[in-house]
C-alpha cells in the first residue's frame, strides 16, 4: 500500500434530509473518525439546493459519496451501512 | 399493470374531444399516431441495435424545439455530449446551436461500474433531481431518455432499479413533460428488463430485418393508451434527412382531380381517346413483352412534355441516361436538349440498388425539390424483383397516391408474359387497377413474322377507341397505321401489305377498264362519224348528179327551140 496521503477530501451528495442521508452521513463520520481521524474534510452538498452540482460529478443516486482526493475519484452509493464495503472503495481498507 | 393513477382532470364531454399530442415532426409518424405521441405522458421507443431509436428520439426532441416551440432536454446514458451533436450534426440538425440559444440541454449520464461501489440502500433521486435541474433550465416539455438499459449494467441492485424506474415514469408525468425513453429489445420482451412496456402510455418498435439481401426498417406502434392509432408496420427511412415513415396508404381518396388533357406525344394515339389525350395527373400504364416499344412511347411522352415546357423526372431501371439518350436519338427524339434545359431529369439505377421504400423516397424527395410535373417509370415490373408482389403492391399503392397528391401525371411501363389472349396476366393485373389508363403494346404473330400492335384497355372517364392499332418504328419514329380491315377481321404486317396491294391491282384494273370503255365509245362515235360522212358525200354527190342533169335538160331544151326559130326565119 502506497503512502497515506495528508488529506481526505470526501463529498457528500444527498437530497433533502431523508433517513437514508442521515443515516450515510453519520455512517461516515463514524468511519473517518475510526480510521482517518484528523486528516479528513467532508462536505455535504444537497441537491435540491444546488442541482446544478450533480452533473459534474456524475451523480446518479443518493446518498453518494464521492472521493475526491486522493484521486482517482472514488464513488460510493447507498447509505454507506456496509462498513466492510466503504473502507474498500474508500481504498482505506484492502481487500483481504 | 399497476399504473399511476391521476385524477381525470375536467372530463370532456363534447364529442370533439381529441387527445392532446405532441407531434413528432417526424414525417409520417405524425399520420399514424394521429397526431403525435401522448402529451405529458411517458412513450417507450424500443428495438434491436442500430434500428434508430436514437435518432428518432433526437428527431422529437429537435424538431419539437425548431418546429413546435417546445424547448427539450436528452438525458444520454450512451454516447457522450459531443459524440451525438456530431452524429446528428450529418443529418443537418445542429445541437450546439440550439444548447446556446438554450432550447437544448444534453446531459450525458456516466454510470462507470468500476467507478462505483454500492453499500446499502439508496435511490435514484439524484438523477430525478438532474432533470428536473435541466428540465427547469429551459423551461423544457420534451424529455428524451436514451437508453435506461445502462442504468442496469452499471448498478447491481435490480430491485432498487426497477422501483426507481417506475418512481421514474411517474414522476416524468408529473411533471408533465412529454417523454421518449428508449430500450434495448429483449429476448422475449419487447424491453430487456420488460417493465418500460407496460409504465409507459405509448410503445413503439423499431425494427430492422433483411429479406433477401435487402434491408427493411419498420415501425409499429404496440400501443397507444387512449388513443386510436395505426396497427400496421410501417417502413421507414434513415437518410440525410432523418427519418421519414412512409404510411401505407393515406386514408383518404380525395385529391384534387383536373380535366386538363395533355398529349401523349404520339402521332395518332391522341385520336384514340375521346378527348384527344389523357387526363392531367391520371396515370398511364404501358405494357407488353419484350421489345414492343415501351420505352419509346414512354420517351415520346417525356418529349412532348418537355417541349411544353414542362418538367419530367424519367426513372430508368433498365438503362442509362446516356443509353437512353442515344437510343431515342435512334428515332428522331432529341432527349438530350431537354437535359440541357432542366427540363428533363433520369435517373438510372438498378432496382436491387435498395429496398423499396429507398426508390419511393428518392422519388418523393426529387417530387418536393424538381416539382416535376410528369413522372415516368421505365418499367414499374422491375421493382417486383426487389420485393414479394405484395410489398410492390403496396409501395406501388403508395406512390400512386403520392403522385395523385401531387396532381403528377405518370407513365409506367410494365413488362408482361406474352400470352395467347390478350388479357394481362398477373403481374400485370395487381398494378391495373390502380392506374387510371391502360395501353397494351404487343406483338401480333402470323404468317411468319412480327407485328405491333397498340389498344386501349382501359381509359377512365373518357371514350376510347376499341380498335387494335397497328404501328411501325421508323427513323421518324412511331407511325401509327390506319386500320386495314380485311375479310378476317384487322390486318397487320405483310398481310396489310399483300391486302394493299390487291387492292391497288383491283383498283388499276377498274382504271383499265373504264380506259378502255372510253375508248369504245371513242371509236363507235369515230364510226358513226364516219357513216355520217360517207351518207353526207353519197348525197352530196346525188344531188350534185341530178344538178348534172337538171343543167343538160334545161340545155338541151333550150337548144331544141334556138332550132324551131331559125328554121322559123329560114322560112
Amino acid at each position: 500500500m502506497k503512502k497515506q496521503p495528508a488529506e481526505w477530501q470526501l463529498l457528500l451528495y444527498i437530497a433533502g434530509q431523508t433517513p437514508k442521508s442521515i443515516k450515510a452521513l453519520s455512517n461516515i463520520k463514524k468511519y473517518a473518525e475510526e480510521h482517518l481521524a484528523g486528516k479528513y474534510s467532508i462536505e455535504i452538498i444537497d441537491l435540491l439546493v444546488n442541482p446544478q452540482l450533480a452533473e459534474g460529478d456524475q451523480i446518479l443516486a443518493v446518498p453518494t459519496l464521492v472521493r475526491k482526493f486522493p484521486e482517482p475519484i472514488r464513488k460510493i452509493i447507498g447509505d454507506l451501512s456496509n462498513e466492510e464495503r466503504v473502507l474498500v472503495g474508500l481504498n482505506i481498507k484492502p481487500l483481504k | 399493470m399497476k399504473d399511476h393513477v391521476r385524477k381525470p382532470t375536467a372530463l370532456p364531454s363534447d364529442a370533439n374531444f381529441k387527445f392532446p399530442k405532441s407531434p413528432t415532426g417526424v414525417e409520417g409518424l405524425d399520420e399514424i399516431t394521429e397526431g403525435g405521441f401522448p402529451k405529458g405522458r411517458p412513450t417507450l421507443i424500443c428495438g434491436g441495435a442500430g434500428c434508430g431509436k436514437t435518432l428518432l428520439s433526437m428527431q422529437f426532441l429537435i424538431k419539437g424545439i425548431t418546429e413546435y416551440d417546445e424547448p427539450g432536454v436528452f438525458m444520454s446514458f450512451e454516447e457522450p455530449s459531443d459524440d451525438l451533436s456530431l452524429n446528428v450534426k450529418s443529418l443537418g440538425f445542429d445541437l450546439e446551436k440550439l444548447k446556446a440559444d438554450k432550447k437544448l440541454v444534453v446531459d450525458h449520464v456516466r454510470v462507470e461500474r468500476s467507478e462505483i461501489e454500492e453499500a446499502g440502500e439508496y435511490d435514484l433521486d439524484g438523477l430525478f433531481v438532474r432533470l428536473g435541474y435541466a428540465i427547469d433550465t429551459v423551461k423544457a416539455t420534451r424529455v428524451v431518455l436514451d437508453t435506461l438499459e445502462s442504468l442496469f449494467s452499471g448498478l447491481d441492485n435490480q430491485a432498487i432499479l426497477r422501483a426507481e424506474l417506475r418512481r421514474l415514469f411517474h414522476w416524468l408525468k408529473d411533471r408533465g413533460v412529454t417523454a421518449v425513453i428508449t430500450g434495448e429489445r429483449g429476448t422475449a420482451t419487447l424491453t430487456r428488463q420488460g417493465l418500460e412496456e407496460y409504465v409507459s402510455d405509448c410503445v413503439i418498435m423499431l425494427d430492422h430485418r433483411v429479406i433477401e439481401q435487402v434491408s427493411t426498417r419498420r415501425l409499429r406502434i404496440i400501443k397507444y393508451r387512449g388513443s386510436t392509432h395505426g396497427t400496421n408496420e410501417y417502413p421507414f427511412l434513415i437518410d440525410e434527412d432523418g427519418i421519414s415513415v412512409l404510411p401505407i396508404t393515406s386514408l383518404k381518396l380525395d385529391n384534387e382531380v383536373s380535366s386538363d388533357i395533355i398529349s401523349t406525344g404520339v402521332p395518332g394515339l391522341n385520336e384514340m381517346f375521346e378527348k384527344g389525350g389523357v387526363y392531367r395527373g391520371s396515370n398511364i400504364l404501358v405494357s407488353g413483352t419484350a421489345g414492343t416499344a415501351k420505352t419509346t412511347i414512354a420517351a415520346y411522352f417525356a418529349n412532348e412534355q418537355c417541349l411544353k415546357k414542362e418538367k419530367v423526372v424519367y426513372f430508368a431501371f433498365e438503362e442509362s441516361p446516356q443509353q437512353l439518350v442515344r437510343n431515342m436519338k435512334s428515332i428522331g427524339i432529341d432527349l438530350e436538349q431537354h437535359l440541357k434545359k432542366g427540363l428533363l431529369q433520369i435517373h438510372s439505377s438498378r432496382p436491387s440498388l435498395n429496398g423499396l421504400e429507398l426508390h419511393l423516397l428518392t422519388l418523393r424527395k426529387l417530387i418536393r425539390e424538381f416539382k416535376p410535373t410528369t413522372v415516368i417509370i421505365d418499367p414499374i415490373s422491375n421493382l417486383i424483383t426487389v420485393g414479394s408482389v405484395h410489398e410492390v403492391r403496396s409501395m406501388l399503392v403508395r406512390l400512386i397516391d403520392m403522385l395523385k397528391l401531387n396532381n403528377i401525371t405518370a407513365l409506367f411501363t410494365s413488362l408482361n408474359k406474352q400470352t395467347d389472349d390478350m388479357r394481362p396476366d398477373l403481374a400485370e393485373e395487381s398494378v391495373s387497377s390502380l392506374v387510371d389508363t391502360w395501353i397494351t403494346v404487343r406483338d401480333m404473330e402470323g404468317i411468319g413474322e412480327r407485328n405491333r400492335g397498340l389498344f386501349i384497355i382501359k381509359s377512365r372517364g373518357m371514350g376510347h377507341s376499341n380498335q387494335v392499332r397497328e404501328f411501325l418504328i421508323t427513323k421518324q419514329g412511331i407511325k401509327l397505321l390506319d386500320v386495314e380491315l380485311g375479310p378476317n377481321g384487322i390486318l397487320t404486317g405483310t398481310a396489310r401489305k399483300s391486302h394493299e396491294l390487291s387492292r391497288t391491282v383491283s383498283k388499276l384494273k377498274l382504271q383499265d377498264e373504264l380506259d378502255r370503255k372510253d375508248r369504245e365509245i371513242e371509236r363507235k362515235r369515230k364510226v358513226l362519224q364516219a357513216n355520217i360522212d360517207a351518207l353526207k358525200n353519197e348525197f352530196e354527190s346525188a344531188v350534185e348528179e341530178l344538178n348534172v342533169l337538171k343543167h343538160t335538160e334545161e340545155l338541151s331544151s333550150k337548144a331544141a327551140s334556138n332550132k324551131n326559130t331559125d328554121k322559123a326565119k329560114k322560112k
